[in-house]
């Protein structure tokens, strides 16, 4: 692997050497190494492009990563991952995207993920996604995520896309059973002429099951981003849906919500707050010295990775 | 260290020019505790807004250490070595109170010295430091941490606006001994309590704009109108 590779390992999986425990890791179209341990079984798809990853009953605190990174351009990667979490296991998953694109051809990922977590089940997932090269050509990311949560499980999605991603459009799908609890927390940052759109459906569909999506966005420059959410309350049910988004310079940012209780036990709450960065934070962080950019930048950083 | 000269303040309402503050002069020496008090809507936070640069004035100068602040920004003021504390503290979304400790001292600080800024306000460090400075502390935490903050900075001038309002539980004698306790720096407190007048070694008393007396808490007392004679003998806001 050589250092391009490497440096996008580590920002998108924090991986700074081969990992102890399962792994896949998939470069430019291609799985260039796999490791599968007694707990979690990975493998590869027969019909198409992709792995299963089969964590097995009442595995906890065990890890699985499945970085993907693309070295050049012109490529279009579709690529198909389903997890199957095990009853009563508790793990952390960590996938995202890299891709470094120095070319004038566009390169693209769609990554097609499902998750199958079964009952009692924990799962975090956390899912980075980078552009980088100064090539001419599109780094474009495309991610799907289809979510079944069975009873009394519980996810966190924590998704991060903070540079160089010239376009995506990031959907989300999930159905919850009774008493299951889902967490997402979505940070983004455009640049440049750079878009995102966002789309998120949860049915909630099992008694007390609850959903909690946080999206901390900033856009710069000439960048566009759209913020859609739906969720659907199918019985007595918990949903909370934040869109807070900073825009600078003549960037745009729109947030659509659509919140339905079909059944009248159903409790959303839709909350959506765009704007410039609040002047008194500005003033505050200058009166401990920082210069109006160094204010801009540390409010930024606290809001996306705070 | 801080010469304050001709120094007027107006703004424009609805086609109304309304002077705020009017001719302003003082000159304030190095270690010494000044507290500005006057009547609501005297100009007193405007006064020390306008020394930290968080306002612009109308004319006339401020000196600080010989230096004329006019043409300073706000960080530029702070890095010569100014800190403020504001009245209504701001919140963040996502900055944790570690971080602005750490921005305010200028370092990357350890759990021991985070202890030290957060214990001489009242408040435990490990309760504390990873709390992001958001609307779910109250008003005194945020107030105290506000503090905490300029004791981290260590400066030369610090300027305290209205430090006791909303301090909770915690006891005004507790905040009169960290004023008390900086002994090397100057520090100008904007206040309406007794307890603090009585520490300032000089009483800087505005009404309408204008300075009416600088002197002693003993020279400054009788002047002092009724309602803020009530609020000095404890009756609070």
């Amino acid at each position: 692997m050589n250092n391009i590779e490497k440096k996008l390992l580590e920002k998108i999986a924090d991986l700074h050497t081969i990992p102890s425990g399962a792994f896949n890791i998939r470069k430019n179209g291609q799985a260039v190494e796999r490791q599968s341990t007694k707990d979690i079984e990975i493998i590869p798809k027969k019909n198409k492009s992709g792995i299963d990853i089969v964590i097995k009953p009442n595995v906890k605190n065990k890890s699985v990563h499945i970085p993907v990174i693309i070295t050049v351009g012109g490529l279009n990667d579709l690529v198909y991952n389903d997890f199957y979490v095990g009853e009563n296991s508790d793990v952390t998953i960590v996938a995202g995207c890299g891709i470094h694109n120095k070319t004038c051809n566009t390169s693209t990922h769609n990554g097609i993920h499902s998750f199958h977590v079964g009952k009692n089940a924990k799962v975090k997932y956390i899912e980075r996604h980078v552009g980088e090269g100064n090539g001419t050509g599109g780094k474009i990311l495309n991610p799907v995520t289809k979510i079944i949560m069975e009873e009394n499980s519980e996810m966190m999605l924590e998704t991060t896309q903070l540079e160089g991603v010239t376009s995506t459009i990031r959907k989300t799908f999930a159905k919850l059973k009774d008493n299951a609890k889902l967490n997402i927390q979505e940070n983004l940052l455009t640049t440049d002429n750079q878009t995102a759109k966002t789309y998120f459906k949860v049915d909630l569909i099992g008694k007390h099951s609850s959903v909690e999506v946080v999206s901390h966005s900033v856009a710069k420059d000439n960048s566009y981003q759209e913020f859609k959410s739906d969720l659907i309350g199918k019985n007595e049910c918990f949903g909370h849906v934040e869109c807070d988004g900073i825009v600078l310079n003549n960037s745009r940012i729109v947030s659509i919500p659509m919140i339905d209780a079909i059944d009248n036990n159903a409790s959303l709450v839709h909350e959506a707050a765009i704007g410039k960065i609040a002047g008194d934070e500005l003033i505050k962080l200058m009166t401990l010295g920082l210069s109006q950019e160094e204010a801009e930048d540390t409010i930024i950083q606290g809001f996306l990775l705070g | 260290m801080l010469k304050i000269k001709n120094l007027n303040y107006s703004i424009t309402e609805n086609d109304t020019v309304k002077n705020i503050l009017k001719d302003i002069n003082i000159e304030l020496k190095d270690n010494k505790i000044y507290v500005i008090t006057g009547p609501n809507g005297s100009g007193k936070s405007t006064l020390v807004k306008l020394i930290m640069g968080i306002k612009s004035p109308t004319s006339g100068d401020i000196f600080f250490d010989e230096k004329n602040l006019n043409p300073l920004s706000i960080n530029e003021r702070a890095n010569l070595g100014i800190s403020f504390a504001f009245q209504q503290p701001v919140t963040f979304k996502g900055l944790k109170v570690r971080d602005l400790l750490d921005i305010a001292s200028g370092k990357k600080n350890d759990f021991n010295s985070l202890c030290n800024y957060l214990s001489t306000v009242g408040l435990c460090a490990k309760d504390y430091i990873n709390r992001p400075i958001d609307d779910k502390l109250s008003g005194g935490e945020l107030k105290r941490i506000e503090l905490a903050m300029v004791l981290a900075r260590n400066t030369k001038l610090n300027i305290f606006d209205e430090p006791e309002a909303g301090i909770d539980l915690w006891s005004f004698d507790n905040l009169t001994k960290i004023f008390s306790n900086l002994k090397n720096s100057t520090n100008i407190i904007v206040s309406h309590q007794r307890k603090i007048l009585e520490i300032a070694d000089e009483i800087i008393l505005l009404k309408n704009g204008q300075i009416v007396k600088i002197g002693s808490y003993k020279d400054v007392l009788p002047m002092i109108e009724n309602n803020v004679c009530n609020k000095l003998r404890g009756e609070n806001e």
